[in-house]
């Protein structure tokens, strides 16, 4: 059953992109754009998650286990460090060059734009790469 | 600064359901949803594979899905220089898996639950965007 909640989530995370216009990399440029022509949709998109998620997350807290899983996988992880801030650092870089983030990235594959296959490629070369040399341990919010 | 193109509520509407896909996740999978995280551990770890691959397979398959019942075009407009997809490629995959996460494990999972961590992140990297975006626009 997790595995049929996997792919719904994925989907309707994927119509939320397009629907929002995330999945464009100019529209997401228009936002980092703020010493110019300044576009705050990107604000507003995560205004509308945060509306859902945070009091929903906060009213089940306390709940022992999630309906088809055998325990929340939860990070405690509360250290400000310097992979948090130097990773952040690049991610900002990287997203402020071609206007792709991770999720609008692999769902702007659907209509087989070869710049963004090219892009996502290079994107997992990222993650092996920072795995292989940089983190021994597996990636937690 | 001008404001222009601004579309408060398609954006408000797709960031909701992105927040229920987010708080699904959490719910019955028990798990903070994060696309990098995801992806990342996908690539790297075997643990929930298959469910990774899946809600990858989810996210291609959202936009066709909503194409179907549409008709409107769906507008990706993409640089085509090649320098700019391979730097921007490399970076956003280093640094999502250094810093634990990108605008929806941190923008979203975190700071839905207040974390001060995925606030710093998040503030972060969107400074370092928008400075980003400063400099080419000057170059």
């Amino acid at each position: 059953m997790s595995k049929l909640v996997s792919l719904f989530c994925g989907i309707i995370f994927g119509i939320g992109l397009v629907i929002s216009e995330m999945i464009n990399p100019t529209k997401v440029l228009g936002f980092l754009n703020f010493f110019g022509d300044w576009d705050p949709s990107l604000a507003f998109v995560m205004i509308g998650a945060l509306i859902i998620v945070s009091p929903l997350f906060y009213l089940f807290k306390n709940k022992e286990k999630p309906i088809f899983s055998k325990n929340f996988s939860m990070s405690n992880k509360k250290e400000i460090d310097t992979k948090l801030i130097g990773g952040s650092i690049l991610f900002g870089a990287g997203w402020g060059l071609v206007g792709l983030c991770p999720g609008p990235a692999i769902s702007s594959m659907a209509f087989f734009n070869v710049n963004s296959i090219i892009f996502v490629i290079t994107m997992f070369i990222g993650f092996y790469l920072s795995d292989k040399y940089v983190m021994k341990s597996g990636i937690s919010i | 600064m001008v404001i222009i193109n601004f579309t408060p509520l398609t954006a408000l509407a797709g960031g909701s359901i992105i927040g229920i896909s987010v708080f699904l996740f959490f719910i019955l999978n028990g798990r903070r949803l994060g696309v990098s995280g995801i992806a990342s551990n996908f690539l790297i770890s075997k643990n929930n594979r298959i469910d990774n691959l899946l809600f990858l397979i989810g996210l291609i398959l959202g936009p066709l899905i909503y194409s179907f019942f549409t008709n409107e075009k769906i507008e990706i407009s993409i640089t085509s220089s090649l320098f700019l997809l391979i730097t921007g490629g490399l970076l956003v995959g280093l640094g999502t898996r250094i810093g634990g996460g990108c605008t929806s494990g941190h923008g979203i999972s975190g700071i839905g639950q207040f974390s001060l961590r995925s606030i710093i992140a998040t503030i972060t990297f969107m400074v370092i965007g928008i400075l980003t975006v400063f400099i080419k626009n000057i170059i």
